[in-house]
């Protein structure tokens, strides 16, 4: 079965509608991506890099997808829990796809620099989302292109060349819906050359007993010399299936770090494409999961290495429980001439009861000398003495179980660089393995409460 | 006559269904210490790791008893709480976990056992102040991961640390001497001297007799495949530095032919 089919009718019976609700440098590459849907498939688990995840499964039910733009009233206190105390950020909220603007934001941002919705970007600042949107995020991809044909509306982030924020941002995706959704979203961030920016970004769905599904494409061009951090982290309910695809461009001595932690949700998916283009880049990719339940976490990454003198470090981990299921195939390529190559991949995993499966594949294509590279997984249990040790100086079995895998973490969480955040990381991590799912909302100091959505 | 704090009776355990302890009788009272010798392989380490709980070895049969209660029982942590402690031969490592951390979570677990409230912030720190002193433990090592990354003596003294910390009735302390310079030898000894009272007791097993000249025992038995086949006073300990093993393990194969 073709999961596409519902999405394409759904598109070519609501041609207008989803052109007249966006603007016209999103409405550009639909027909491409109507060509490209009309002859493709969404990936299935007879291709190699989706064999545990089925993209055509998770799209195959039938959502309602918000055309007509709709306004679907959010409550953002009691949905956010991802208050981040003695952390400041400029805040903007997604619900489901469409971007709101807060007081902390509203004129906030100076000297040119832009965080707001990609619809209104696409109408004021038409010129610059048409020579960024679609230039990294290839069409020829289907999950791309279905999220091309569909996306209305998203995030804008853009830092002029030269302009350092002083201020992470933030972006809070927030599902809000009484019926199945499928939310399809874009974010497009644009670093110019010397920028610098922080970005942090949270999933949360209001309503546990919904389904819901994200379709997300983030889009990155990293300017020469630029520096740019994205934590990402999602805390959905079961019900939700998130497939997001990162594209990122680097250009030569940028600096990108990113973090993709996924604590709660149901099906989910992450792809991390980053096409290192320019010489002397620096890339950081890590990644945590913590599964319970039948959550099921795969990550893909794939760092093309193009040009000469780059490093890059991937570390992904996960702690399964229970009957969870986690994934994670990562593969480095080192084209021809990109010599003095650094690149490392390591996926370290923990199965926390006897019913986990992890699957794992770390690969490395080399076509060059001169580099340096290692990749390894590994995947096991809790130290089995150091469990004893502790239990014999009174700990309980079971928190010192949480403590371990806590423990375990710690690296991953240690890597976070925005001030303030790693703190904050390390508390809701703590929270997601004392269990409950009211670790989710007990300790919810939401720096969001009082916060007014813009309405746009 | 001192109340009796352990009572090990006719104890057979071993790993994988190889049997290692084949009858040890012991008892141990209030204020006495007790050592532990033996060669190598003859299920000293086996003992400590039996009586503290390690879920690897499998007790067949027999018993033992800490203050009355059935030690054989409980929960690893429970022992702890109930008073036992073992100070490691090779402490374990463990990443990620600071030392303060470790520490919050033993002396917490225990209060709540004894439906005590966790101790004030201020005064976890002003005991840990204190106890370190006792061994002399630098006040870096707090923020560290748990041993990781600490010298030989260190890892000694952050045993017996957490012993002072625990207030243990029951210390048993296996081969606390190995890996140790003389110095650190004499700052380990000299806290476990510090630690004793009428009330506890404390096993010291060690290959050497080395360690008795710091901390006396008022007995001395020797662990042979399994079982202790002699037991005298501290004596004991200098005629084996004397003369070895070989006599006692001649006695014992001559009577068991």
């Amino acid at each position: 079965m073709n999961s596409l089919k519902q999405y394409i009718e759904l598109y070519l019976e609501n041609r207008a509608t989803v052109d007249e609700n966006s603007a016209a440098p999103l409405n550009k590459l639909r027909a491409e991506a109507l060509e490209v849907l009309e002859r493709a498939q969404l990936p299935d688990s007879s291709c190699e890099d989706f064999e545990h995840t089925s993209i055509n499964d998770m799209f195959a039910p039938d959502y309602g997808v918000n055309i007509s733009r709709v306004n679907i009233p959010v409550d953002v206190a009691s949905s956010f829990k991802c208050g981040v105390p003695n952390m400041s950020t400029l805040l903007g909220i997604t619900v489901n796809d469409s971007f709101r603007s807060t007081s902390t934001l509203q004129g906030k941002l100076t000297d040119g620099a832009l965080f707001m919705s990609l619809r209104a970007a696409a109408r004021e600042k038409a010129e610059l989302v048409e020579r960024y949107y679609g230039s990294v995020a290839p069409l020829s991809n289907a999950s791309v292109a279905l999220n091309t044909l569909l996306a209305q509306d998203g995030a804008l982030i853009y830092v002029p060349r030269g302009v350092q924020l002083s201020k992470p941002l933030q972006l809070v995706n927030i599902f809000s819906s009484p019926a199945p959704l499928a939310a399809f979203r874009r974010l497009l961030i644009v670093l110019e050359d010397d920028a610098a920016a922080q970005l942090l970004v949270c999933d949360h769905t209001q309503d546990s007993a919904t389904d819901y599904l994200s379709s997300q494409v983030v889009e990155v061009v990293a300017g020469r010399n630029s520096s740019l951090e994205i934590i990402d982290i999602e805390e959905s309910s079961s019900r939700t299936s998130r497939y997001s695809q990162m594209f990122v461009r680097q250009h030569d001595g940028s600096n990108v770090r990113i973090n993709g932690t996924t604590l709660y949700g149901g099906i989910t998916r992450n792809d991390y494409h980053i096409d290192v283009s320019g010489a002397h880049c620096s890339t950081t990719l890590n990644g945590m999961a913590i599964c319970s339940a039948s959550q099921h976490t795969d990550n893909h990454t794939r760092i093309n290495h193009l040009s000469q003198h780059c490093h890059s470090t991937q570390m992904f981990k996960y702690v399964l429980d229970d009957d969870s299921k986690g994934v994670f195939s990562g593969s480095i390529l080192v084209a021809p001439g990109a010599s003095f190559t650094e690149a490392y991949q390591s996926n370290r995993n923990i199965l926390a009861s006897t019913d986990a499966r992890m699957h794992t594949k770390p690969q490395l294509e080399i076509y060059n000398d001169d580099v340096k590279c290692s990749h390894g997984a590994t995947t096991g249990q809790l130290d089995a003495e150091a469990l004893f040790y502790m239990r014999t100086r009174g700990i309980t079995e079971h928190e010192a179980r949480t403590m371990l895998m806590q423990a375990f973490m710690t690296d991953v969480i240690d890597s976070v660089h925005i001030d303030g955040l790693s703190d904050r990381l390390r508390h809701l991590v703590e929270l997601r393995f004392k269990g409950g799912p009211d670790a989710l909302c007990g300790d919810c100091a939401a720096s969001c409460r009082g916060e007014s959505v813009v309405k746009q | 006559m001192k109340e009796i704090l352990l009572e090990v009776r006719d104890l057979h355990a071993g790993i994988e269904n190889k049997e290692i302890l084949k009858g040890i009788n012991l008892i141990v009272r209030e204020g006495e210490v007790h050592a532990i010798m033996g060669p190598n392989g003859s299920g000293k380490s086996t003992l400590s790791e039996v009586l503290a709980g390690n879920p690897a070895f499998t007790v067949s049969s027999g018993s033992a008893t800490l203050n009355g209660k059935q030690l054989l029982d409980m929960t690893p942590e429970d022992r702890s709480h109930e008073g036992l402690f073992l100070s490691f031969q090779y402490p374990v490592e463990i990443p990620g976990v600071s030392m303060v951390n470790f520490m919050r979570a033993a002396v917490n677990a225990k209060r709540k056992y004894f439906n005590e409230p966790p101790l004030a912030a201020s005064d976890f720190l002003k005991m840990m102040r204190q106890k370190r002193a006792i061994v002399e433990l630098d006040n870096k090592l707090a923020s560290r991961s748990v041993n990781e990354g600490f010298s030989g003596g260190e890892k000694k003294r952050n045993e017996i640390f957490q012993m002072a910390v625990l207030e243990p009735k029951l210390s048993i302390l296996d081969e606390t001497d190995s890996g140790l310079d003389i110095d650190a030898l004499r700052i380990v000894a000299g806290g476990v001297n510090k630690l004793k009272t009428e009330k506890n007791a404390t096993i010291v097993i060690t290959h050497y007799q080395r360690l008795l000249d710091y901390i006396k025992p008022d007995f001395v038995h020797v662990l042979y495949k399994g079982r202790i086949v002699k037991t005298g006073g501290p004596e004991l300990a200098l005629e084996l530095e004397e003369r070895g093993y070989d006599w006692i393990k001649e006695e014992i194969d001559n009577e068991s032919k």
